[in-house]
């Protein structure tokens, strides 16, 4: 167990009240997996990510125990060691990420030296041997941020975030702003480091994307982690209505199948709806639904929160 | 390198409309203004043959437009005439004479209110929302609205007459001036390792430059403290932090991001810079080309003004493109 996280909960203070962003999530993540976080635009996913890093603006409680330690309790020096060496993050839009004025080698320098004990020389071989590795020619050290593409942005991005052989990586929209070439190429890259043994978290809207690429993958609903399990088993048999929905809305290619788009729209969380959170928008919602908020069920090595399942394993 | 060069010209081009009509308007509305240098210098009992005399040898007595085109063509090719009143020393003597003073209290003044500016303006935005943000806010404010003739004088109450501590008036104590090199007073001293004239040259700089300084910092402090937000919210800040990078270094990135578009102000601040030297010369009677510039408009020496008013036109534009041109030298977006 690498990442373990424990009912944690974020809530913004904003104008219109307390924001509920990410409220009562659980889930663990395993050494050497990739594991894709779901769901539509501002149901807290990127709020969960910052967390762990502590880089969020919101109120933090839980627990985030990444190698049995608990980052929430850690001094802000020694979480600032963790960021970047122990975790590395990547981010939506390579265009805005990097430093304009500092050339690409000197950025990952400085990342380097500012958590290893090297000089710059060798600083700047393992900067060479990192743009070999995300796929850039060693003499971009000397570019300016400007004088790439997105997709090269994004490799150096990369580049920065696995720079201290982290253990764990965190990926937000990391191919959002790309085009599907380069995004696949960049899926190869995460897919090359994950295979290297460490964990990587991806972050996507795109539950095709998640499903082609991860092991696992998290389902998130207004906050809420809705269902989580075996890539495999989710794509053959979705749980929760709401995972159901979201692929019933992806248009398949291959197999002429109908495609759905889900009616509604999420829902404001600084007043979330009473009971279970996707309620208004779920077809298979009764009374109970609308009343009391379900649990997390666990089935084995799945999880799924929703009444239909509490229900059936309870009877 | 290619658009940089032509940057260069184009901007260098468009400086002589500028400077032309800078100069039509001055010559017109020093006409429309009551007097002559004749009257202002001997006054108003001088037997009117004698006036008519010393007028046409000025040439005042042909009709304006004729004196206009005139005085045109000899600017045009860089001679701006000799003074109308006392001795009648070329125009560019007399500047040259007073130019190093003001660029001595420029220089200063402007270091002064560029340190000022940061110094207050990246407290204010790093620690933005809290007590001491409002309280660099509010200093920027008042800096900002300060009038220079008041604040000087309030300056000369407190430390020249009250603590008796600093000169209120002139660039040196007489008789200390150090050899003529630049005349530049605070350079001279050095080169020349005489320290008591550094010293009197350093004291009287300090009151004068200080509220020169002060009064011009506001603007810094503002665009500081704006640009600086600015960056520290933008997504390459986080992805810093994001990487474990100290919180030093990163407050270095940013204000390194922060102040390369402040540079190109500080070109424009520069016109504003001069103006200000013209009310604070006058304020702690420093004999720069400000104090030169009001006493020639009472005179009417209409020579003298309109070379002055070339001469600080031409000066800007220069400034404001050796600033471009720094500018584009710092930022690798327009360097490549
Ligand atoms: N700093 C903040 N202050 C207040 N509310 C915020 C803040 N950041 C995010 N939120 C709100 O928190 C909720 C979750 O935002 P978050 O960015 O985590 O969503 P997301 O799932 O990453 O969405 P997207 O797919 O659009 O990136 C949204 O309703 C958003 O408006
Ligand atoms: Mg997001």
């Amino acid at each position: 167990m690498l990442l373990e996280i424990e009912d944690l909960k974020v809530y913004y203070r904003s104008k219109k009240g307390t924001v509920k962003a990410v409220d009562g999530v659980s889930l663990r993540i395993d050494r050497g997996e990739m594991v894709g976080i779901v769901g539509e635009s501002g149901c807290g996913k990127s709020t969960l990510a910052y967390s762990i890093i502590r880089l969020v603006q919101g109120e933090v409680r839980g627990k985030i125990l990444f190698d049995g330690v608990n980052l929430l309790e850690l001094s802000e020096e020694k979480m600032r060691r963790i960021r970047g060496k122990e975790i590395g993050m990547v981010f939506q839009d390579p265009m805005t990420s990097l430093d304009p004025l500092e050339k690409i080698g000197d950025q990952i320098v400085e990342t380097i030296t500012e958590h290893e004990n090297v000089d710059e020389e060798t600083a700047m071989r393992r900067v060479r041997e990192l743009l070999l590795k995300v796929g850039l020619p060693e003499d971009r050290v000397e570019s300016y941020p400007h004088q790439l593409s997105g997709g090269q942005r994004q490799r150096v991005m990369i580049a920065l975030a696995i720079a201290l052989n982290p253990k764990l990586l965190i990926a937000d929209e990391p191919t959002t702003a790309l085009d599907v070439i380069v995004q696949e190429r960049i899926m190869d890259i995460l897919e090359g480091i994950k295979r290297e043994g460490k964990s990587v978290i991806l972050i996507t809207h795109d539950l095709a994307l998640a499903s082609e690429r991860c092991d696992r993958i998290a389902v998130m609903y207004a906050g809420w982690l809705v269902e989580m399990g075996k890539t495999s088993e989710i794509v053959k048999d979705p749980l929760h209505p709401y995972t159901k929905g979201l692929m019933d809305s992806i248009p398949d290619l291959w197999m002429k199948k109908e495609v759905k788009p889900m009616p509604g729209n999420p829902p404001d969380l600084t007043d979330p709806p009473k009971g279970c959170r996707f309620h208004p928008r779920c077809p298979l919602a009764d009374d109970v639904c609308r009343r009391e908020e379900p649990p997390t069920v666990n089935l084995g090595d799945r999880i799924v929160r929703c009444w239909r399942w509490a229900n059936a394993s309870e009877g | 390198m290619g658009s940089l060069k032509e940057y260069i010209i184009m901007r260098a081009l468009l400086v002589i409309p500028t400077v032309f009509i800078l100069l039509t308007l001055v010559f017109f509305i020093l006409r429309i203004l009551p007097g002559d240098p004749i009257v202002a210098m001997l006054g108003q009992k001088v037997p009117p043959e004698v006036l008519e005399k010393l007028r046409a040898e000025l040439g005042l007595n042909k009709p304006i437009w004729e004196q206009y085109i005139d005085y045109l063509s000899h600017v045009i090719r860089g001679d701006l005439g000799r003074s109308m009143i006392w001795g009648r020393r070329p125009v560019i003597e007399e500047i040259m004479d007073r130019f190093p003073a003001t660029l001595e209290l420029t220089i200063f003044s402007f270091a002064i209110s560029v340190f000022l500016g940061i110094t207050t303006g990246s407290i204010a935005a790093f620690r933005r929302g809290s007590k001491i943000d409002t309280g660099m806010r509010l200093y920027s404010i008042i800096a900002y609205t300060l009038f220079i003739p008041w604040f000087g004088m309030l300056l000369q109450m407190l430390f020249g007459v009250y603590l008796d501590l600093l000169p209120i008036g002139g660039r040196i104590d007489p008789g200390l001036e150090p050899p003529h090199i630049t005349g530049l007073y605070v350079l001279d001293s050095i080169l020349t390792m005489h320290w008591r004239s550094l010293e009197s040259a350093l004291a009287h700089l300090i009151l004068p430059s200080l509220t020169l300084g002060i009064v011009l910092s506001g603007a810094y402090t503002r665009l500081v403290r704006n640009n600086l937000i600015e960056v520290l919210n933008q997504d390459f800040i986080r992805a810093y932090r994001a990487r474990g990078v100290r919180n030093r270094k990163i407050a270095f990135h940013a204000m390194k991001n922060a102040f390369i578009p402040i540079i190109t102000l500080m070109g424009l601040q520069f016109a504003i810079l001069l103006a200000g030297a013209v009310l604070t010369e006058t304020t702690f009677s420093w004999p720069g080309i400000g104090t030169f510039l009001l006493e020639r408009i009472q005179y009417r020496d209409y020579t003298s003004v309109q070379g002055v008013i070339v001469f600080y036109a031409l000066f800007v534009a220069m400034i404001s493109l050796i600033v471009d041109v720094i500018y584009a030298l710092l930022d690798p977006r327009v360097r490549y």
